[in-house]
């Protein structure tokens, strides 16, 4: 957390730790039980905080794809029409038409097998139980060349894999890289020697026709 | 304006004879106007009775002015987006039925007797409160835009979409009624989260796609809202009904629609809605993240390609909408000659915190071919950048954020298109 942001903190606390909301709760709602906490809260933090027991291996994971992933996602992860693609893209982050994937983009393991295990398959979500998760998380690894394809993916080496762009983010910096550039009095007059049309949408055509007169 | 002094406007522009006679709304003078002299049918017989329509919808003589989709965007239209009609509506606050949306796993329904909300991780009692509990806490009442973080984003590499609905519609503005983040979280308690600083919210939805975010504790202690009403009834069942998070000024993906779970964590999830998405690529391959603020921007609303000028020359109305996710719009300035000069437009109230504010040019058009362009300017003194000065400091493949000027070149028969200028 940048320095500027606890600066920000502290105030918002100074002002409102102390005003009438905070005073005290009105008793409303009731306790959570855990078993009612255990079937919500199935968050996975990149420090792999979150995983239940479990293991799944390359093979059992391409099989589960096969079934539930590829109709979508192609057999290899490689994507079919417009649907994601999951793996490839190596080295393109830095080109033209970017390919971003969990193998080129996704800085942490853990994303891949919490947004799995909670919302896919797409139209089936939460359908499918740790062990396929950690299966079809080992698939994808390997689908991306990231493990051979003996590999067995578990809780305990979950955090061993190298994930090739988990050094690719950085916390927003506009603050820093545009905020200054862009304050102060802009220009009103004679701002420009000359102006030229250098795009034009109706060149491209790509609006849906009812949307234009 | 008569006839005489509109027709001398126009061919002062140098307009066509037929581009006036196509016009339409425009009373003769030199004759006398029927439907003045001649009864019409609604001043003689009956209207609608007051049981005709329960719960109304716009006449049909508006059917134009509706939420459109392009199909090209996404793959299907359950994890998709459609565009708020920006171009026919005016002053600020959008209707509930044309507001845009954007799904993951599709608009759900979601009874209130089904709605849970959980609030559980370092707090002192995790709580489940029921739609009924929600409605006995202390309420606030706001105005605040909801821009998808990726309006716009189609304009990255250059002019594409031929419309202010779908260059800069991807934005709503309602009064939610709800009770502060704030308040619940009180009501759980932070005894056990120790020092806020450096802890984190996590939120997520009750639909499939769960589009859990992470928000630093400062915010959700600052403005966001649990809402459960907009613009004076319930959500829409596309909005989030029964109940949705507010986070003012910040990107709309991070305003959970059917909000299911709240949890105060010491660190953020890293959820693929803020790694996968919602990350933002630069030119040398590196990403930011958490770029959670939307920053100034505006749009001329009209005229723009949806909403061409059908009057001639002479007195015209440009009109649009400025907003910032930092605070209150101070200012907007339009240029009808592509930024070589500019012109400070008229508020129509003054700009209210991170909320739409409606600015109105009126001119006086001789015709002549312009190109029209609007720049807001905030509270904290920023000025809306240039799509060229943005593109300098990001490259073209941020994809969200895009906040440049927008411009529309309208021709001398009022036609309007998206270009771009150097």
């Amino acid at each position: 957390m940048s320095k500027s942001r606890n600066i920000v903190l502290g105030a918002v606390l100074a002002a409102g730790v102390t005003g009438p909301v905070l005073a005290g709760p009105l008793g409303l709602g009731r306790p959570a039980t855990p078993d009612e906490i255990a079937a919500w809260d199935t968050d996975v933090r990149p420090d792999g905080t979150g995983l239940p027991d479990g293991e799944g291996d390359v093979w059992t994971g391409e099989e589960l794809f096969e079934a539930n992933c590829a109709v979508c996602h192609g057999d290899f992860a490689e994507g079919v029409d417009n649907w994601p693609q999951l793996a490839g893209g190596f080295g393109t982050l830095d080109q033209d038409d970017p390919v971003k994937t969990v193998g080129s983009y996704w800085p942490y393991l853990s994303t891949t097998w919490d947004y799995i295990y909670r919302s896919m398959p797409y139209g089936n979500a939460q359908s499918l139980e740790p062990v396929d998760v950690y299966a079809l998380v080992a698939y994808i690894l390997y689908s991306n060349d990231l493990v051979d394809d003996d590999f067995v993916l578990s809780r305990d080496n979950f955090l061993d894999v190298e994930m090739p762009n988990a050094g690719g983010f950085r916390v927003d910096d506009r603050a820093e890289t545009e905020y200054p550039l862009w304050r102060g009095e802009p220009c009103m007059e004679n701002c420009k020697d000359a102006v030229t049309v250098t795009m034009r949408a109706a060149v491209l055509d790509v609006t849906p026709d009812d949307g234009a007169e | 304006m008569s006839y005489r002094t509109s027709r001398r406007a126009l061919l002062k522009g140098g307009m066509a004879a037929g581009a006036f006679a196509a016009t339409t709304g425009t009373a003769r003078a030199a004759e006398s106007d029927p439907l003045i002299t001649e009864p019409q049918f609604w001043a003689q017989g009956f209207g609608d009775g007051v049981d005709a329509t329960p719960y109304g919808l716009p006449i049909e003589f508006e059917s134009d002015v509706i939420r459109r989709n392009v199909e090209w965007l996404t793959a299907d239209t359950i994890s998709s987006i459609n565009f708020t009609p920006i171009h026919a509506l005016d002053g600020t606050i959008t209707p509930q039925g044309c507001a845009f949306e954007r799904h993951h796993s599709g608009a759900i329904e979601l009874r209130k007797d089904d709605y849970r909300l959980m609030i559980n991780g370092l707090v002192d009692k995790p709580l489940v409160f029921t739609y009924d509990d929600l409605e006995r806490f202390p309420r606030e009442n706001h105005v605040y835009f909801c821009e998808c973080a990726a309006n716009s984003g189609m304009e990255w590499a250059g002019a594409q979409l031929n419309g202010a609905q779908f260059t800069h519609g991807m934005i709503h503005n309602m009064e939610y009624t709800g009770v502060p983040l704030k308040t619940l979280l009180t009501e759980a308690g932070l005894g056990a989260a120790g020092d806020l600083a450096g802890k984190w919210v996590y939120v997520e939805g009750a639909d499939a796609s769960s589009n859990g975010r992470s928000i630093p504790m400062e915010k959700a202690l600052e403005d966001c809202l649990v809402a459960f009403k907009a613009n004076g009834e319930a959500l829409r069942k596309e909005h989030g009904y029964p109940v949705r998070l507010v986070v003012p000024g910040w990107e709309g993906n991070m305003w959970v629609k059917w909000l299911r779970r709240i949890e105060v964590m010491d660190a953020p999830v890293e959820a693929r809605e803020e790694t996968s998405k919602y990350t933002d690529t630069l030119a040398d391959g590196t990403s930011r993240k958490w770029t959670w603020v939307m920053d100034a921007k505006s749009v001329i609303t009209s005229p723009s390609p949806q909403s061409p000028i059908t009057h001639g020359g002479g007195p015209l109305v440009i009109s649009g909408l400025a907003w910032s996710g930092h605070g209150a719009i101070t200012r907007v300035d339009v240029s009808k000659d592509g930024g070589k000069t500019w012109q400070t437009a008229r508020l129509a109230r003054p700009g209210e915190k991170r909320a739409l504010t409606r600015f109105y040019l009126d001119t006086d058009w001789d015709g002549q071919e312009m190109l029209l362009q609007s720049r807001a300017i905030d509270d904290t003194g920023y000025v809306q950048p240039t799509k060229d000065q943005l593109r300098e400091v990001r490259g073209l493949n941020s994809i969200y954020h895009n906040n440049g000027i927008q411009t529309w070149l309208v021709n001398p028969d009022g036609k309007a298109e998206n270009v771009e200028v150097s």
